[in-house]
């Protein structure tokens, strides 16, 4: 069965075999479907260094805090063996410094993506607070989460509370997190280590390293309340709004549900 | 400075036969934490040099840099006192009093001009014009700027001098403040902590005096070979530390075995100070080994960090009982309860709107 749709008028070119066709196999397609996926509806946008990192940086987050919370609030004594034959806490700080090693090296490689990935990957990065036309659209998202506007806007990267989002939380709250965290990492590599001189000033400042510790709980704190808000945020956004979410971080596509351009 | 003998001239004097003398370098070296290369140097020091003069003076303060000084076994403090350095003024340990005392600080002021080491005990209150701390009928933080203009170094004795201690613990109502921060032009030595161990008050003269510098200093102006390192990093509880064997409750079988005691509130990791390897009373023992977790005096501000007891420690500017924690947990919890608030709204406005559509369809069908 074939179905005839016109030309859409729009300026999106259209390939000239209609394979479309095949569809049918599909069973449930209707013609408006039809009509619909006969459109280039899905933009790549995460790039596969973006997509790789992301998942990375979200599973070493995942052990920091928990191996980060042990850390400050130590799981209850074991008795396996002598403390000779025992390393269970030390296991833990293991993977905390591991798993930030990764994220840190991860952070820097994201970093290096937004110079020579596309536009999105740059999105993170850079605020584009100078432009009248941006904040506008940060108050129309606004109001879309006070549930004051019926409808959603299209957007093909992140909308820009979520920007505003990524970029104080990720980009600045990872580097604060990683700042803090080898400055404490570099008090047990000892005074003589290249670290300790990297990272002595920022101890200086703070002045007790019982400060500089408050300072890196908060931090995955900030942390953690991103995640929860950001889970939820991509969830909810899959469901509501107009655009695929949890998928695009998968396959780096975003489709849309509607073929309205605005 | 003829008239000042030398330390060798003092102990020979005193009766110490040169096999004493050269025990007492072999003594100094390993307090030093230097190689047996060092003994013929340090007794050559001690032969050939005058003792150097030293004023002490006590501001707001409690004597227990004093008491911890005169309990110092290798060198004795009478040995420092008497023998090696020249302790011209210090009111707590001096025999003359009132006038007599001022007009001796005056003298060695006058004498030694550059060449005296100011040692500092205590620290000036600034609010009031420095009212809070009379000394010699003026207030401290004159008779400091007084003592400063012509020391060839300050030391800072102990957690007031060095980072201003109780005194200075927030609100700070005399305004105390520490040495460095009124005193802007001097070379300064913090030997920090509530008191600063014995050997290690005693070392830091004794590398002055021997070498004729101050020892390397840290970023923060602490003698790297006693503050290089924290508690935590020569512990010998350490291993129950890598292990996850820790002290639960004071009267736990945990504390009898020697566990760690991070989950008591140690401040160990946190603080910088030769407790572990120094230890006090001759090395007979320090906190952690006496099963009392490190309070981290020797920390910059340590009356300001909540709790001795709590690793995750109060935040003052949370409240009265709040730490990182509790701070993360709450605001967790309220974004958290913020999330499911937003999602009950978000399905019954859908529902609205599905209902809507619903009823707008069925009247354009009717």
């Amino acid at each position: 069965m074939k179905v005839e749709v016109e030309e859409p008028t729009t300026e999106l070119q259209r390939p000239k075999i209609d394979f479309y066709s095949a569809s049918v196999l599909t069973g449930d397609a209707t013609a408006e479907d039809l009509e619909t996926i006969k459109r280039h509806t899905s933009v790549y946008v995460y790039e596969t260094p973006v997509r790789l990192w992301h998942w990375i940086n979200a599973a070493a987050i995942l052990v920091l805090c928990v191996t980060g919370w042990f850390i400050g609030n130590p799981p209850p004594t074991m008795e396996i063996g002598e403390a000779t034959n025992q390393f269970v806490f030390g296991y833990i700080r293991f993977a905390h410094f591991a798993a930030a090693m990764v994220m840190t090296i991860g952070f820097f490689g994201r970093i290096y993506w937004s110079f020579v990935g596309n536009h999105h990957s740059k999105q993170m990065f850079r605020l584009p607070i100078h432009k009248a036309e941006w904040w506008k659209e940060v108050f129309f998202e606004m109001r879309w989460y006070m549930f004051l506007e019926k409808e959603p806007k299209k957007y093909v990267g992140h909308n820009p509370l979520a920007q505003i989002a990524m970029f104080f939380f990720m980009t600045l709250g990872m580097t604060f997190m990683i700042v803090t965290g080898f400055t404490l990492y570099a008090e047990g590599l000892g005074a003589d280590h290249w670290l300790s001189t990297l990272t002595g000033p920022i101890l200086a400042l703070v002045g007790n390293s019982q400060v500089m510790h408050s300072l890196h709980h908060l931090g995955m704190w900030a942390i953690v309340i991103f995640v929860m808000i950001h889970i939820y945020a991509a969830i909810r956004e899959d469901i509501m709004s107009r655009q695929s979410m949890v998928s695009t971080m998968l396959s780096g596509h975003r489709t849309f549900k509607d073929d309205r351009p605005e | 400075m003829s008239e000042i003998e030398t330390f060798y001239d003092v102990m020979r004097r005193q009766g110490i036969t040169r096999r004493s003398f050269m025990k007492y370098c072999t003594l100094t070296a390993s307090a030093l934490g230097l190689g047996p290369a060092f003994v013929p140097k340090i007794a050559h020091a001690m032969e050939t040099k005058p003792r150097t003069p030293v004023i002490w003076v006590h501001g707001l303060e409690c004597t227990c840099c004093s008491e911890s000084f005169i309990r110092s076994a290798h060198p004795l403090a009478k040995d420092v006192v008497l023998s090696m350095i020249s302790l011209d003024y210090d009111d707590t340990l001096m025999a003359a009093a009132g006038h007599a005392a001022e007009a001796a600080m005056a003298d060695t002021i006058e004498k030694y001009k550059g060449n005296y080491i100011l040692a500092v005990e205590g620290n000036p209150p600034l609010n009031e014009d420095g009212m809070f701390c009379i000394s010699g009928g003026k207030p401290f933080v004159e008779k400091l700027k007084y003592a400063a203009k012509d020391a060839k170094a300050i030391i800072s004795w102990g957690a007031c001098a060095s980072y201003g201690c109780v005194q200075a613990a927030a609100p700070n109502p005399t305004q105390a403040t520490p040495v460095h921060k009124v005193i802007t032009d001097k070379p300064i030595i913090k030997v920090p902590g509530c008191p600063p161990i014995a050997e290690v008050m005693t070392g830091v003269i004794t590398y002055m005096l021997t070498f004729d510098r101050m020892p390397e200093l840290d970023r923060q102006g602490r003698p790297a070979m006693f503050y290089g390192q924290r508690i935590h990093d020569k512990c010998y509880r350490r291993p129950h530390f890598d292990a996850g064997q820790f002290v639960e409750a004071w009267d736990d079988e945990n504390s009898k075995k020697g566990y760690c005691l991070y989950k008591m509130g140690c401040k160990g990791p946190t603080t910088y100070n030769a407790c572990s390897t120094v230890r006090w009373n001759e090395g007979v023992s320090f906190p952690i080994q006496s099963g009392h977790g490190c309070i981290g005096c020797s920390e910059d501000g340590f009356w300001d960090q909540g709790s001795f007891y709590d690793r995750v420690t109060d935040l003052t500017q949370f409240g009265v009982e709040a730490n990182a924690d509790k701070v993360g947990l709450a605001a967790a919890g309220v974004v958290g309860g913020g999330i499911a608030l937003h999602t009950a709204v978000t399905a019954l406005k859908a529902a609205q709107n599905k209902a809507q559509a619903s009823s707008e369809t069925n009247k354009e069908e009717a």
